[in-house]
């Protein structure tokens, strides 16, 4: 077993790992509370799998990333700008952040899009210890009748999902696994 | 080194797709701009789909191409060839067999799965752009939900027609907020967008990807004393007897005859073979 090094850990098959890591990507944000499978890197400590393969399929030297409190370390740092050559940026202009939910708030300081530019938002990968489909109930776009999935601050995602059609959206990783949820997703605290 | 990579599309390309999309089904309706590329075909042939399809395969999709319904007319097969060839896909014209459709103007008969993946060519993203040419202007008019125009246009229709006369590319309301163009798809295939597969619609000459999640909320515009319809052709399918597909109606001679067959090949094709004829069948499988 080698150390984890700054060069070791991306993907093998960078055309083939992505596009089987973007269609899970996909798959969950256009269904919020389906929980995938989301493998391919194998990222230095503090970043989960799934954390870390979303960052090499969706980030590169076009998207500023964010790192907060513990992906914010030297070994993450340069991970990540030699697998994708994303530049590091303070929160208030990230297209990417990442990190356990209480070190990435408060949700105020992201980029929530302009009325004309919904899209100009960040997109938050939030680190969770668990991920399973209970407590709040979701409705909305993806979702047949409802959906649950444990969400980190019911109060916090509910003001996003306010701004629609601004607002921040969210993955929710853990281990090898991803969920997500959109800002077009409304929330109730318990169904 | 002769081979393309994977999906034709270099990886920078493809991110940059991906995260367009991601945006798109995050806000139903809205049109993402992103930095459409020159294709291997011209515009207007598909080059917005192919990109959305090219960020979206994977080696283990099973890819379809129609056009007008059809998997057997020129653009539907040399899309389907390109893909073959850069990407090393399994294709298929049969509509349950697919993982991924990509389609011009129209949607398949048979109903989606949710593992399934449509994939629109679109040319005109804007719906408001005919009534207003100014993208700053309907920019502006979608972040204001100002879509009065919208519906002028179509009273005007009733007003000169006496019925709502847009027959494709007929407009709808997504999840009671962005007014979208389901692409030059006919209205009778509206009812339909609601649907439990993804769709995806790229437009490549105009830059602009947007996306339907699966079950979301699509209302076609109307007004209550002028009810939306999904109308086609008052016939049955000549070759299949078909009464519920929609229709091409194809002239036959200099006499004026004519016959009416689905448009969606793959499905005329399954419902001949297993027994279903039309009033012409016996002439047309010749």
């Amino acid at each position: 077993m080698t150390p984890q090094t700054r060069f070791s850990g991306g993907f093998t098959d960078a055309p083939v790992q992505a596009a089987h890591a973007f269609r899970a990507a996909m798959t969950v944000m256009a269904r919020p509370g389906e929980i995938r499978q989301l493998v391919g890197a194998t990222p230095p400590e503090g970043l989960s799998v799934a954390a870390g393969t979303l960052l090499l399929t969706l980030s590169d030297p076009d998207t500023g990333v964010y790192l907060a409190g513990a992906a914010d370390s030297p070994a993450v740092r340069q991970w990540l700008t030699f697998h994708t050559g994303a530049p590091l940026v303070p929160a208030a202009q990230a297209d990417f952040a990442v990190g356990l939910w209480q070190d990435l708030m408060p949700l105020e300081q992201y980029r929530i899009g302009t009325p004309e530019y919904p899209d100009r938002s960040a997109t938050l990968i939030v680190e969770c210890g668990v991920l399973h489909q209970s407590g709040a109930t979701l409705r909305g776009p993806g979702i047949r009748d409802t959906a649950r999935l444990a969400l980190p601050d019911v109060a916090a995602l509910q003001a996003n999902s306010d701004l629609y059609p601004l607002g921040c959206d969210f993955f929710f990783t853990c281990g090898d696994t991803v969920a997500a949820l959109p800002r077009s997703t409304r929330i109730e605290p318990k169904g | 080194m002769n081979e393309y990579n994977f999906a034709y599309l270099d990886e920078q390309t493809k991110r940059m797709i991906r995260r367009a999309i991601l945006k798109a089904l995050a806000v139903p309706g809205y049109q993402v701009p992103f930095a459409s590329r020159e294709m291997p075909m011209p515009y207007g042939w598909g080059t917005g789909g192919v990109q959305v399809s090219a960020a979206t395969l994977t080696p283990d999709d099973v890819f379809k191409v129609i056009d007008q319904g059809a998997d057997d007319t020129t653009n539907a097969v040399s899309i389907r060839k390109f893909f073959e060839k850069t990407a090393g896909v399994a294709t298929t014209e049969e509509t349950g067999k697919a993982t991924i459709i990509q389609t011009r103007h129209r949607i398949p008969e048979a109903r989606l799965r949710a593992d399934q993946i449509l994939v629109y060519q679109v040319p005109i993203p804007e719906p408001l752009r005919f009534l207003e040419p100014r993208e700053t202007e309907t920019r502006k008019m979608h972040s204001l939900q100002e879509y009065g125009l919208m519906h002028v246009k179509l009273y005007e229709d009733i007003s000169q027609h006496g019925a709502i006369s847009t027959a494709y590319a007929y407009p709808v309301r997504v999840a009671d907020r962005y007014v979208m163009d389901p692409s030059p798809i006919p209205k009778f295939d509206n009812p339909k967008l609601e649907m439990d597969a993804i769709q995806l619609f790229g437009a490549g000459r105009e830059q602009r990807i947007y996306a339907l999640p699966p079950h979301t909320r699509v209302v076609s515009l109307d007004f209550e004393d002028y009810p939306f319809e999904a109308s086609k052709a008052d016939h049955a399918c000549n070759l299949c007897g078909a009464e519920d597909s929609y229709l091409d109606e194809v002239i036959t001679d200099d006499a004026g005859n004519r016959m009416f067959v689905c448009s969606d090949t793959d499905y005329c094709r399954s419902r001949r073979e297993a027994g279903h004829q039309g009033r012409l069948a016996q002439e047309g499988t010749a």
